[in-house]
């Protein structure tokens, strides 16, 4: 059996004594006898940690790791440089606990800090909180912010990412507030639509950029529509696509938000992500969650602290806006650490990279017929072509091949590139889609 | 403590100034802010915002706490102390004079306390 | 010390990326950023000393003893770790098809097994990722049930005083009013009070077993009943499971759902605030509307479930903090069933005999015996001396141990909420109390010496007050 217990039987015997007791289980007279377990959970014995490894690894090894992965849809697979795990796998980061004893945790919240900072040097937004959950729970947490008494309506362009519709419409349910979704034309939002949709009971519109289908959206346009009817405009974004995008503070968001697993983390099956959001003046203090800000200790010296935290549910209680307590403080970490490796021009490099290579495969799928694009508009590294075949086979002669294809979706295969694809191995995908339904 | 006999005080720790016939300034006694520590920020009402009597109308913030400002009267928000919203400091260090809203067409009240009941209430506490 | 920004020097960088190998693709000017993205130029060695600084100035388990009241700070085992960084974990995107991820839902499989076993519950998700978010997809469950049966009316949570503050704000987020009701003079749940409370329109209780003093409700039972009779489900608010698992189940207590923070009672490491797992157990009536997708396995392959008509959708993309999920299976895995209620009984062990010896000099809110954490309270202290739960906090630090939980819960005033875990020795306890107990004798000599503590920490006290009223948010 597994045991992290130092304690020896002596010791333990030692504790009993002193506390007047002969033996462990009497620490439960308390309980309802009936109530106890005896002979534990029904579960299997504890194992070493030899055992413990095999068994884990098997497991693993039932999964299938694609060499070549062109799925996109929310996830993405970058280059992760090495410096961002030799850091964020340093013990005293990955067991430290939420730095609410500022004076011995301002690695913490200095490294927090940075991450706040760079979030707002990358959105260009006025202040950034110190994460949520992920890029979904991020928007929904936007759509709340925007409420007020008289609006409580949220207008979700229907060309977001699915799952972000999905969390949102989940939390707008248990706020019991509306939500609507604008219609999509074209592979991007219409946003004449969104002119008649918008009334004096509307409290956002929330945008994708790009969009779930790789394209982008007006960015500019959807703020100043918003904006006309007195609704808060929200804008999701993709951090690396914001390396090169016009930025959220630039189209005149109120909130903007992201996905931040591009910036350093591995695709995980989903998760742990990072959910970034970023506010400006006026919505500063309606971000929930952490906060580092800075000040200065009683020696006069620069100073982190957790700030801001009467917003905050242990200290309002039903009162505050948002109950999130823990954050993805070290998935934020990874994100800054990411950030500060790449700097500005390897932010631009690997946004430059996923788009231009995503136009040259478009380009080289374009021409097998029925794989044309499925929309005329720009597109960053993601984009949907049609599929002339049974899209079932074709991805499993594709895996077949360690090639992870693109995603299935309505009007066809959601494709996506990152730097990480090779003009060798784009090449090798169009001659197999040729191949099999040219 | 200096309570102002001029003016009134409720048992949440509010001062009321009535400044006309239906109308009056609120804020925050001397005992509330000692109490609440250092104020870092205010919440308060919009101009036009009605409000009612013994519901809360807004909040303080220190760091560690918020604290309710409860309405001693209905009515409406004619003026909200806008500089106390960068200098909630104000409160802390002079309290009967940093205003938080002024209110209009003053209908219900509830029993407010002269100054010496006020005083001798924050003595019980 | 500076901040990245700081050190930048303009033209550094790392190389990371080999030249692009295709056309490159240029967007209109009207696409693009207009102002200059201003992140930092640094070198790799810069990054790595930044750090490195940055790791000195942090305090982990690894550093010392973390006896923080309700966090459950125990040691975090390196083997989880190994094996979250196994390339067939990490490599593996959410939706690439169900045959080729066999692994991964085989983990989520296995975690839902053992963890309902353990809670004594009938189905579980992984998809929320931190106790709060639990917590809400916990109320949401109730909710939704409710609406269900056509008794939507049923609006109030009920919430003890002690309770942690996610608990209402989590009630305020569903929708929900809060109704508090007091504690006894024990700590415990008034029934008197509770009786009253109850009626048509309550949606549910929300409860902690033991509760936020350490003591564990014996009246568990009549309590979980009084709601029951009256129509409403209970909650169990899982953060203080360390206590009984593997001897006493929320299940059998009488509880509905249950949340569970893996980044607590199942050591996955707390990473300096996340991320964490709250994973999230019902019993079967309140199955059909756990959010989506469920785990199935049929003829022993494993899928994904979508077509779920009831869930209440999706409280977060794809299927929750999945690394997470798989490290506090890899550590039941490493437990078994022994090793988890061995855990539990020497968790209660070390907090009883740490209360004892700290009792020498410390007042202690708890009655008799306590479960896996205890509550001290510097009330009087604060009357008499002016010495604070605060100043006793501050003056730890300086020993290089982690204060205790402070001002929490909030019934007890001046309090400190020590919770030492199972993973620590007799002697880290002994030389612990002396430290706690060395302290509160200076104090009591010398108020104003332990006011000026810490004075051997990286920063003195923090202007709080400053950082609130005037916030600099970035740099």
């Amino acid at each position: 059996m597994g045991s992290y217990i130092p304690s020896n039987e002596t010791q333990r015997q030692e504790m009993l004594d002193a506390i007047g007791l002969a033996k462990i289980d009497e620490l439960y007279s308390q309980v309802p006898s009936d109530l106890i377990l005896t002979g534990g959970a029904d579960i299997p014995e504890g194992k070493s940690e030899l055992s413990v490894s095999r068994l884990m690894s098997k497991m693993a090894e039932e999964n299938v790791v694609f060499p070549s992965v062109f799925r996109g849809a929310g996830a993405y697979r970058h280059y992760i440089p090495s410096i961002v795990n030799a850091i964020v796998s340093k013990e005293t980061f990955v067991t430290a606990y939420t730095p609410y004893q500022a004076e011995i945790s301002q690695g913490i919240l200095q490294s927090i800090f940075e991450y706040q900072t760079m979030i707002c040097q990358l959105t260009g937004m006025e202040t950034a909180n110190a994460s949520v959950y992920d890029g979904a729970t991020a928007a929904a947490e936007a759509v709340a912010m925007c409420r007020d008494r008289k609006r409580t309506k949220a207008l979700v362009s229907a060309a977001a990412h699915p799952d972000v519709i999905e969390t949102i419409k989940t939390y707008c349910w248990a706020s019991d507030a509306a939500v609507e979704l604008i219609p999509v034309k074209d592979g991007v939002t219409d946003l004449a639509a969104l002119e008649s949709m918008l009334d004096d009971g509307t409290a956002c519109v929330y945008i994708q950029q790009p969009n779930y289908y790789g394209l982008l959206e007006d960015g500019e346009k959807s703020g100043e529509i918003a904006h006309g009817q007195g609704a808060k405009y929200v804008m999701g974004v993709n951090p690396i696509a914001a390396a090169i995008l016009k930025t959220p503070a630039e189209c005149g968001a109120d909130i903007a938000v992201g996905e931040g697993q591009p910036l350093g983390m591995p695709l995980s099956f989903g998760g742990p992500y990072l959910g970034f959001m970023a506010a400006n003046k006026a919505m500063t203090r309606k971000l929930p969650g952490r906060i580092v800000g800075q000040t200065k200790d009683s020696n006069d010296e620069r100073a982190f602290v957790l700030t801001l935290q009467a917003r905050e549910q242990h200290i309002r209680r039903e009162k505050a806006s948002s109950n999130i307590c823990s954050n993805q403080a070290l998935c934020a970490m990874t994100a800054a650490v990411y950030m500060a490796a790449m700097g500005p021009d390897g932010m631009k490099e690997a946004a430059a990279q996923s788009m231009s290579k995503a136009h040259y495969l478009a380009s080289g799928l374009g021409k097998i017929k029925g794989f044309e694009l499925m929309y005329k508009g720009e597109y960053f590294h993601e984009f949907v072509t049609g599929c002339p075949c049974d899209s079932d086979k074709l991805l499993k002669h594709l895996a077949s091949k360690g090639i992870l294809g693109g995603l299935p979706v309505s009007d066809g295969i959601l494709w996506c590139t990152t730097e990480m694809n090779t003009k060798e191995e784009m090449d090798d995908l169009i001659s197999l889609l040729k191949e099999v339904c040219g | 403590m200096n309570n102002p006999s001029n003016l009134k005080y409720t048992k949440s720790h509010e001062w009321v100034e009535f400044t006309g016939e239906s109308t009056a300034k609120i804020g925050l006694t001397d005992f509330a802010q000692e109490s609440l520590g250092a104020l870092v920020f205010v919440n308060l009402p919009e101009e036009g915002d009605e409000v009612t009597v013994g519901e809360s109308m807004g909040d303080v913030e220190s760091v560690k706490a918020v604290s309710d400002v409860y309405a001693p009267c209905s009515g409406a928000v004619t003026a909200v102390n806008e500089a106390l919203l960068d200098a909630p400091e104000l409160i802390n260090e002079s309290p009967y004079e940093a205003w938080l809203v002024e209110l209009s067409n003053i209908t219900d009240q509830e029993e407010l306390l002269s100054a010496d009941e006020y005083e001798a209430l924050c003595e019980e506490e | 010390m500076e901040l990245l920004f700081e050190k930048s020097i303009r033209g550094r960088s790392c190389s990371i990326l080999p030249k692009c190998d295709v056309e490159v693709t240029t967007l209109a000017k009207n696409h693009l950023r207009q102002k200059e993205l201003p992140l930092p130029q640094l070198s790799e060695n810069d990054l790595s000393r930044h750090y490195s600084a940055l790791e000195r100035r942090t305090h982990g388990v690894n550093n010392g003893f973390y006896p923080l009241g309700s966090c459950t700070m125990k040691y975090n085992p390196k083997i989880n770790e190994t094996i979250a960084a196994l390339p067939g974990f990490t490599q593996i995107h959410p939706l690439q098809p169900d045959d080729t991820v066999q692994g991964s839902l085989k983990v989520l499989h296995l975690a839902e097994k053992y963890l309902c076993e353990i809670t004594g519950m009938d189905a579980m998700t992984f998809q929320p990722a931190a106790g709060a978010h639990g917590e809400l997809t916990g109320i949401m469950l109730i909710k939704k049930y409710h609406e269900v049966r056509k008794d939507a009316g049923r609006k109030k949570i009920i919430v003890p005083d002690s309770a942690h503050g996610t608990n209402p704000a989590t009630a305020v987020m569903a929708g929900m009013t809060v109704v508090n009701i007091p504690s006894g003079s024990d700590g415990c749940v008034d029934i008197e009070k509770l009786k009253e409370a109850v009626g048509e329109d309550t949606a549910g209780l929300m409860l902690t077993n033991p509760n936020t003093l350490g003591t564990f409700e014996k009246d568990i039972l009549e309590i979980t009943k009084i709601v029951h009779d009256v129509g409403g489900l209970v909650y169990y608010d899982g953060a203080n499971l360390n206590a009984i698992m593997g001897v006493v189940r929320p299940g059998d207590m009488g509880f509905d759902c249950v949340h569970l923070n893996l980044h607590k009672t199942f050591s996955t490491p707390h990473g300096g605030g996340g991320p964490g797992s709250g994973a999230v157990g019902c019993k079967d009536f309140l199955t059909p509307y756990l959010p989506k997708p469920h785990i199935g396995v049929c003829d022993g392959r494993y899928n994904q479930q979508y077509d779920c008509p009831q869930s209440i959708g999706k409280v977060k993309a794809f299927n929750g903090n999945f690394l997470v999920t798989l490290r506090a299976l890899t550590y039941i895995i490493t437990l078994g069933s022994e090793g988890i209620a061995d855990a539990a009984k020497n968790a209660v062990l070390n907090a009883n005999y740490l209360m004892k010896r700290l009792g020498e000099c410390y007042c202690i809110a708890n009655e008799g015996i306590c479960m896996h954490e205890f509550v001290m309270t510097l009330a009087n202290e604060a009357k008499e001396k002016g010495i604070t739960a605060m100043d006793i906090a501050k003056a730890l630090l300086d020993k290089g141990i982690h204060p205790p939980t402070m001002y929490f819960p909030l019934i007890v005033h001046e309090a400190l909420m020590v919770e030492p875990t199972e993973t620590e020795g007799k002697e880290v306890l002994d030389e612990a109390a002396e430290v706690f107990l060395s302290i509160y004798r200076q104090a009591m000599e010398d108020p104003k010496w332990v006011h000026h503590r810490p004075t051997h920490t990286p920063i003195g006290r923090p202007d709080e007050v400053a950082a609130a009223r005037h916030p600099v948010l970035h740099y």
